[in-house]
């Protein structure tokens, strides 16, 4: 009788804690959410990134259709590639969509948003952005700024 | 010269323990098996260091959580970035708190009570007896708690970080009004399963070995008076959770260095 009553106290407390690591796994992480299946991959090419990072959430419309999945620089032009993995069931984005890098609010974390094109050819899987536009850097718009203001004090 | 002369005996002795700890290690390791075919045994372990630590755990888990939603907001507010609380509170809790915390309570709390079980046992004679009916004590008393250890501590750790979470969204969103919508979304976009959450359970998952071992092997190689059992259990409070500490430096470098 004793054990039997131990034996119901440690199945339940392995119970708790698998349901624990299900609950970590599923409800506080994103298991579903960062590993796109199926889906194609296009590829923009920006003359500076910012602070866009791997795994950022590429938007139309503001709603995510898909992750960056990898930034790299162009060996020949120096410009940056960036790879994105677009979901399966978008399969009709426009030859001419314009992909440009944002960022969420003021100080925000940057994305990939895309602006869709009136073409009647839709991209594939390998196919490049004719379209796109670079991170805003706040740095250099500062400095701009500054520069323009300067100079308009000079007159 | 006395000096000198007790630093080599205390070095001497401390290599030679470690030493002990290795062997002793590989014997369970050893009899590992046979423990787990009389499974009986393990189960009855784990309620003994599993079951009876879950209240601190839970206890502890909450009022950490409660605590971090209350200082992450604070923090938080002045930056106008309360909306992130949600991921703050499950980083913290999923990479280190969670882990580490419930390591230390389970080495005070699991640790001392197989200390003071085994070299008590030693003490009485219990496993002197035991080999004379050729009863190996490390397969009969030592490598069920050592299995036990080993699978109670990283489902607590789960455990106390879901209470934890649990514990922010109740100081976050129901007392001090963050959008629960806003504290569930931004926890789900910036926790990675693999990155942050495996990683914590493979961090406690080498706390309960780490734990376990020094708690079983500080048990029976305790001086068997009842002086040697409470030094004994001392020492692995004071060991363990150093040990702890130390690993979870070194695993926290190596797991998020190169991120």
């Amino acid at each position: 009788m004793q054990s039997k009553a131990i034996e119901m106290a440690v199945g339940l407390f392995v119970l708790a804690g698998i349901l624990a690591l299900g609950m970590l796994a599923l409800r506080i992480g994103n298991l579903n959410t960062t590993e796109i299946q199926g889906g194609y991959t296009v590829y923009g090419r920006f003359v500076n990134v910012g602070g866009l990072n791997v795994k950022a959430p590429v938007t139309m419309a503001g709603v995510r259709i898909g992750r960056v999945t990898g930034i790299h620089v162009d060996p020949d032009d120096f410009n940056a590639v960036v790879a994105m993995r677009i979901e399966k069931e978008f399969d009709n984005i426009p030859r001419d969509t314009a992909a440009s890098i944002l960022t969420a609010g003021l100080l925000g974390a940057q994305y990939v948003g895309l602006e869709p094109g009136g073409s009647d050819e839709f991209l594939h899987d390998g196919d490049e952005f004719d379209l796109t536009q670079s991170a805003v850097v706040l740095e250099q718009l500062i400095g701009q700024l500054i520069f323009s203001q300067s100079e308009g004090g000079g007159q | 010269m006395t000096g000198v002369q007790a630093l080599g005996a205390w070095c001497i002795a401390a290599v030679a323990g470690l030493g002990r700890a290795g062997l002793f290690l590989y014997a369970t390791l050893t009899s590992a098996s046979l423990a787990l075919r009389r499974f009986g045994l393990v189960v009855q372990q784990v309620y003994a260091v599993g079951v009876l630590t879950l209240l601190i755990i839970v206890v502890a888990g909450l009022f950490v959580g409660m605590v971090l939603g209350l200082q992450g907001y604070y923090t938080l507010v002045d930056f106008g970035a309360e909306s992130q609380l949600g991921l703050v509170v499950a980083l913290t809790l999923t990479r280190e708190l969670g882990p580490v915390l419930s390591a230390l309570l389970f080495a005070g709390r699991a640790g001392s009570a197989l200390t003071a079980e085994i070299g008590l046992m030693k003490a009485t004679e219990q496993l002197a007896a035991m080999e004379m009916m050729a009863v190996d004590p490390v397969a009969r008393v030592v490598a069920p708690r050592f299995i036990a250890g080993i699978i109670a501590l990283p489902l607590l750790a789960a455990m106390f970080t879901v209470i934890g979470v649990f514990g922010g969204h109740f100081v976050g969103v129901v007392q001090l009004g963050v959008d629960a919508g806003v504290y569930w979304s931004s926890m789900q976009e910036g926790v990675d399963v693999y990155d942050d959450i495996l990683n914590g359970v493979i961090k406690s998952v080498v706390f309960g070995f780490a734990v376990t071992w020094i708690a079983v092997f500080e048990g029976y190689d305790a001086t068997p008076t009842a002086e040697g059992v409470s030094r004994a259990t001392t020492r692995t409070v004071v060991t363990a959770s150093l040990a702890v500490l130390g690993l979870d430096y070194l695993l926290t470098a190596l797991m998020f260095g190169e991120v």
